[in-house]
């Protein structure tokens, strides 16, 4: 039962930290929480959804797609919303990234209706692996795979590639990095593709387990991943993942010890307490200001 | 008194009436977002959730003990005002756009909680009875008006509210100035939730039955716009803002679903365009000074 529970919120968390992995890149780079990540993360189940639905591929295929549509999406909101912005006050951006988050809610919600989409029977294999009393589906395994893939590959961008690099180097110092010959202006939007990729695969993802995709899925999750950045350390690319995944299961076992009402409201209790006695997050350094 | 005002109000028709209500809550609520957002810079996103709190206990109490209704004013807006400083305590500590997170959570949180409290009617929401008072609402609201924006015209000018301008301009450099951030920061979050419990309390005995549900994100980014489309920070703007976004579904009925498309187009095209709102930087006083000079001053030419 516990070992039960233990894969399941693991699995739930994986996504989280998939979302999460976004809202920390962007606020490691330009001090943004970009609040149109939910929506992108809604904007690419969707996007997997109409793939299967209307040109009837393969699951994997239409992961691939809307990833590569997130990513585009992604880059174009930066463009239009926020880059103008980068030298203006932080609440005009914010202020401007929840212009952009509800117009893309609302807009699915006037394409796609109010009720939640399911994706089609047989989608994806049913089964489940049995090890001793814990059954793991073959979703699951899925989720697993694809999201532990995709962190592996992020931490090697980060770390091991040039634009990993100029990643690093533009949210040490923003002007110092321009000046050393860094092309910033790339380096976001990069950055923005990255993470509203992972956003997709996370949405895809999501939509399939809990087999419901609908317009205002993005709000709650993008909080919970936002949660999930705080808690491992906003701007930290392993806390990010550590904090998701941490969430993910504390939900999991909320629900199991019998709140199930209040599972929504766990995210926030830990988002509270960890403002109130470790403000950097789990793995995230204290910032020093200067003026 | 109170025949003579009920009589007043009933010259009016209900129509206008209901709208002028309308405006009025939405300015109160509005106002009290433009001491957090405009005057100290703090985004929050839970506004909704104090008005919640505030249209909760003045419904309580009214139900419970039949308190007069002026006093559940009060009440109602201190309770939200003590939710606000739990919340913002931790939060308000750190620079940066914690407190925009913060209530967000807060705000679902709370909705969750409501719905599952009993003295709060669940899911089922409460039926309000009219106010304990022989003066009638509209007065209430009227009153309520004139006094919140009294206040807020002369806390701008104040030291308070000159100290909430500087940690909204540049927050290292106030406390360099020895203002204590924090602590001015929670004041105005606080005074700023009084309002929404305030305009919350007059909202749930206008509308007669509240629901936790209708005090969500939605809600909270309604008043944000009223704010933002105004003008950050200047009270004439924030009328004009609530004014209009109060009306505006009358006029535009007929484009009902696409108004939050609507909303968050403005708001992206505003922030580019126009970050501080239509009436941005407008000050009440300058504004009044330069109708009364030009009253007293006919043009020379």
């Amino acid at each position: 039962m516990l070992w039960q529970q233990l894969i399941n919120g693991l699995a739930l968390g994986s996504t989280y930290a998939l979302i999460a992995l976004g809202y920390t890149m962007v606020y490691g780079i330009i001090q943004l929480i970009n609040f149109a990540h939910g929506e992108i993360f809604m904007a690419g189940a969707f996007f997997a959804f109409l793939m299967v639905m209307v040109l009837k591929v393969n699951i994997f295929i239409a992961l691939i797609l809307a990833m590569a549509f997130c990513m585009l999406l992604g880059i174009f909101i930066e463009f239009v919303a926020y880059r103008r912005l980068r030298n203006s006050s932080r609440l005009s951006a914010l202020i401007s990234a929840i212009g952009v988050s509800i117009f893309l809610s609302t807009l699915a919600l006037l394409v796609f209706g109010a009720d939640a989409k399911g994706f089609p029977d047989g989608i994806f294999p049913n089964g489940q692996l049995q090890l001793g009393s814990v059954s793991i589906s073959f979703l699951q395994i899925l989720i697993f795979v694809v999201s532990g893939f995709l962190m592996l590959t992020l931490q090697f961008i980060v770390h091991r590639t040039k634009i990993g690099k100029a990643m690093r180097a533009t949210s040490q110092d923003y002007n110092t990095a321009a000046l050393m010959g860094v092309n910033v202006n790339m380096v976001i939007s990069f950055t923005f593709a990255l993470g509203s990729m992972l956003a997709a695969a996370g949405g895809v993802l999501v939509g399939v387990y809990f087999n419901a995709v609908s317009f205002n899925m993005g709000l709650l999750v993008g909080l919970k991943a936002f949660a999930a950045a705080v808690l491992g350390g906003i701007g930290s690319i392993p806390g990010a993942m550590l904090g998701g995944i941490l969430l993910g299961v504390t939900e999991v076992f909320t629900v199991t010890v019998g709140f199930s009402s209040y599972r929504d409201a766990i995210a926030f209790a830990v988002l509270v307490l960890v403002l109130l006695f470790r403000p950097s997050g789990l793995l995230g350094q204290k910032i020093q200001k200067k003026v | 008194m109170g025949n003579f005002l009920q009589n007043v109000v009933n010259q009016i028709d209900p129509y206008v009436m209901q709208i002028l209500v309308n405006i009025g809550i939405g300015i109160i609520l509005a106002l009290g977002l433009n001491v957090i957002t405009g005057l100290a810079g703090q985004l929050s996103l839970g506004h909704a959730a104090f008005m919640s709190i505030g249209a909760f206990t003045g419904a309580i109490l009214t139900i419970k003990l039949g308190m007069p209704f002026g006093v559940n004013l009060l009440c109602s807006g201190f309770m939200a005002a003590l939710f606000s400083v739990l919340i913002g305590f931790p939060t308000l500590r750190l620079s940066g756009d914690y407190l925009a997170i913060a209530t967000l959570g807060f705000a679902e949180i709370l909705k969750v909680v409501f719905l599952n409290l009993d003295i709060t009617n669940r899911a089922l929401g409460l039926s309000v009875p009219p106010p304990y008072s022989s003066i009638p609402l509209p007065v209430y609201v009227l009153i309520s008006v004139v006094l919140a924006v009294t206040a807020l015209a002369l806390m701008q000018e104040s030291r308070f509210g000159r100290a909430l301008k500087a940690i909204r301009e540049d927050e290292i450099a106030a406390e360099a100035m020895g203002v204590n951030a924090t602590r001015y920061k929670i004041q105005a979050f606080a005074i700023g939730s009084f309002y929404a419990g305030v305009g919350g309390c007059l909202y749930a005995h206008f509308i007669a039955y509240i629901n936790p549900s209708d005090f969500g994100f939605l809600k909270s980014i309604d008043i944000l716009n009223m704010v933002v489309l105004g003008g950050l920070g200047s009270i004439p703007g924030v009328i004009l803002g609530a004014s209009l976004l109060t009306t505006a579904p009358e006029f535009l009925g007929f484009m009902k679903q696409y108004r939050m498309l609507v909303y968050g187009i403005i708001l992206i095209i505003l922030m580019l365009f126009r970050p501080n709102g239509l009436l941005g930087g407008v000050s009440f006083k300058e504004m009044v000074l330069k109708i009364f000079r030009k009253r007293t001053q006919p043009s020379r030419a």
